[in-house]
């Protein structure tokens, strides 16, 4: 079945091969590399995402798999995932979110050091998933965070999510850290004044 | 029944008892108390295991459905209470017969606003304090203008109110919790080792914990009331999201259910591949387990070998089903697609690839010092409290209750087959552990006989497309991962379900934590919760 209109906006698979400039490097022998200080920091930061360990529901099972020894996100450099939101760099937000854990969520993401990224894992964290509708279910995690990269499916295959968060390595890359996304967050919109 | 009928009737002249089965008898109000204390107590009927418990809206009446099983003779009855007052519904409370009732009216009270009279905490469960209305309720506002999403964060309260008779009068009082001299340490729901958003609140007293109140709902979805919205076809895919972990064997209890309504016979050869795949959801659920309680008492290797098994597991499934976690296998009157040529052989594989790293299992955690020093004599839960707890499953079995589903109600093949119901009589976190892994080997046990032997025929029988479902109540319930999962339907003749209730194995489990913990240490607490096992969205479903 062909599916006409569909217009891509992600990363073509090619791109992930792309090393023509570091090839260039190699053959001429270069060992002194002249940048701005900004492309360091952001392959850095890139390379090194934690994420926070939450999970609410089906999608944490995936999002452990991923993290263990057949997928292995370790491999781009996820590999240690914290319990404290103080820790973390990057919010899977894996499973459903009530109206309960609305506030508790909003405590966390408040919680993290900026910069900080929201990647919605699942249909239930982008739009309610199969539980739209529901008394008791918020209608996508976007409602109260900024989300940077959704990653769909019920849950998402592992291979899905690995992309995503290889989307928002893109995504940091591509930053500009000073005067910007260290300060992105003003104080007023924060909810944690404790 | 004749027995159930004398003791009843000599009690409560005026109750009522069904003709046939189910058998239900529906009981006055006044003597509903001294009704369940009689079939709990009397020898000749011993109903000592409430199974489930459903609140019920009936229109013009509320009330709740009580399903109790003897666990000496495997007897069933149903008793059904109800209140004509819609502005402040009384019933009484059984939370002093079976511990179990505790949680289970508490939930009652949440979703239809019945308070029990009698019952020391009838604080919400599932929702907030501060919701608005009862949500099962037929005549609920769901808009949003009601219950909008509350972005502060919800009050912490350390008193709750009771309800008491005295002289014919009901009179409010009010219980604490915790005093205020008392240390309070808060778990979750953010944490990892409460394996999801399940939230403690802990009274210790140094390193010792005195008490542990539960608190629930972080993930409650509101799955049976979405049910009564969706034709029966499509309550199937909510089954599967409650407890993941067994995502194979709700929707087998649910399809069991329905079919059973329909009067609809299964091929067997769909019998064989649901009981095959019901074995493999099994296999991938103990696994898990084995990962993360092993992770959470610190061995984080060890989650890494149970991974590496378990993607085997879910492969198999994959390739037949489609799905790695959420399968959508099961239909009514079968299963949706014949399965994969590849099945048989990659089953036979695997009987014959996981036996030793089993044995590297029990090398490396089993019988390490350390590991055993915090599990055993931990946390200790004799058989007794189990049952009235309602803790069924490996986690009932490893104190010495034979509560096994397919044993007592054999569904499926499970009675073609030979297995062992695992026993063991010392109830603590060591021992469940044990049930588990020897859970594995009698699951490979059980795949092994039917996998060469699966017969021909169709994988499905042709149903109607709109699904009515005579009038009635219906109750089915299978052996899930963590224990007797159960789905109980009452229908109108309507191509949806009036209500449909789910007997969660996990509510049993998180309502006896306090019971397991008190008078340990708070390190033995993520050992305790570890080895029940629980999985929360299946808890708050």
């Amino acid at each position: 079945m062909e599916i006409k209109g569909v217009n891509i906006k992600s990363m073509k698979y090619d791109a992930f091969n792309d090393t023509e400039y570091i090839d260039q490097l190699r053959e001429a022998g270069v060992n002194v590399m002249v940048g701005k200080l900004d492309q360091l920091i952001n392959w850095g930061r890139s390379n090194s995402l934690w994420p926070l360990t939450f999970a609410t529901s089906c999608c944490g099972i995936e999002f452990m798999a991923v993290g263990a020894a057949r997928y292995d996100f370790a491999r781009f450099g996820f590999e240690v995932t914290r319990a404290s939101p103080r820790q973390a760099d990057v919010i899977i937000v894996a499973g459903t979110i009530v109206h309960k854990m609305a506030p508790v969520l909003r405590r966390l993401y408040d919680q993290m050091a900026e910069p900080k990224y929201v990647i919605a894992m699942g249909g239930c964290a982008i739009s309610g998933g199969p539980f739209k509708g529901s008394y008791h279910v918020l209608e996508g995690v976007d409602k109260i965070l900024p989300v940077d990269v959704y990653v769909p499916g019920c849950p998402p295959r592992p291979e899905a999510l690995l992309y995503g968060m290889m989307q928002l390595q893109r995504k940091v890359k591509a930053e500009h850290y000073f005067g910007e996304v260290n300060r992105k967050q003003k104080k007023e919109e924060s909810t944690d004044h404790e | 029944m004749n027995k159930i009928k004398d003791i009843v009737s000599r009690i409560a002249p005026e109750a009522v008892f069904s003709e046939s089965a189910p058998w239900t008898v529906t009981v006055p109000t006044a003597q509903f108390h001294a009704v369940a204390q009689a079939l709990r107590d009397d020898p000749q009927t011993q109903f000592d295991f409430l199974l489930c418990m459903t609140g019920m809206d009936w229109g013009e009446t509320l009330g709740v459905v009580y399903h109790l099983r003897s666990t000496a003779s495997g007897c069933e009855v149903v008793l059904r209470i109800e209140t004509a007052d819609r502005e402040n519904p009384q019933l009484p409370s059984v939370s002093d017969l079976w511990e179990t009732a505790n949680l289970n009216e508490r939930e009652v009270f949440d979703f239809f606003g019945i308070r029990f009279i009698g019952h020391p905490d009838m604080r919400r469960l599932f929702l907030r304090n501060d919701w608005v209305g009862y949500p099962l309720r037929k005549d609920y506002d769901a808009s949003a203008e009601v219950n909008p999403v509350r972005m502060e964060n919800e009050e912490t309260v350390d008193v709750t109110p009771s309800y008491e008779e005295h002289d014919g009068k009901v009179e409010q009082e009010e219980r604490v919790l915790f005093d205020d001299q008392e240390y309070v340490v808060n778990i979750g729901p953010q944490h990892p080792a409460t394996h999801g958003v399940l939230r403690f609140r802990t009274s210790i007293e140094g390193e010792t914990i005195k008490k542990v109140d539960v608190h629930c709902g972080y993930i409650h979805r509101g799955i049976e009331k979405m049910c009564e919205g969706l034709s029966y076809p499509q309550t199937l895919a909510l089954t599967d999201r409650l407890d993941y972990l067994s995502a194979h064997q709700n929707r087998h209890a649910l399809c069991m259910c329905i079919e059973k309504a329909l009067g609809i016979e299964v091929p067997e050869r769909v019998q064989y591949i649901r009981t095959i795949m019901d074995e493999l959801n099994r296999l991938s659920s103990h696994l898990l387990f084995w990962s993360t309680l092993c992770m959470d008492l610190g061995a984080l290797t060890a989650f890494f070998y149970g991974f590496r098994d378990r993607e085997k597991v879910l492969d198999m499934m994959e390739e037949t089903t489609g799905g790695r976690l959420i399968q959508n296998y099961n239909v009514i009157g079968g299963v949706m697609a014949d399965i994969h040529p590849n099945l048989v052989q990659r089953i036979k594989e695997f009987i014959h690839y996981l036996p030793p790293m089993l044995r590297e299992y029990d090398e490396v955690f089993t019988g390490n010092v350390i590991a055993r020093q915090r599990m055993q004599g931990i946390g200790v839960l004799s058989k007794e409290t189990a049952i009235s707890y309602g803790v069924t499953g490996p986690s009932g079995r490893a104190s010495g209750w034979s509560c096994d589903v397919r044993k007592l109600k054999p569904y499926g093949v499970y009675d073609k087959v030979e297995f062992d119901e695992v026993l063991r009589t010392g109830g603590d976190t060591y021992d469940r552990y044990l049930v588990r892994v020897e859970e594995i080997r009698q699951s490979l046990r059980i795949l092994e006989q039917l996998v060469d032997n699966i017969p021909a025929g169709d994988y499905c029988v042709k149903t109607k497309p709109i699904i009515r479902l005579p009038e009635g109540n219906y109750f089915s319930s299978v052996e899930a991962s963590r224990g007797e999962f159960g789905v109980y339907i009452e229908s109108r003749g309507d191509k949806m379900p009036y209500r449909m209730k789910f007997r969660s194995p996990g509510l049993p489990l998180v309502s006896v934590v306090d019971t397991l913990a008190s008078g340990s240490k708070i390190a033995d607490l993520i050992a305790i919760g570890g080895s029940l096992d629980y999985v929360v969205p299946d808890i708050d479903r």
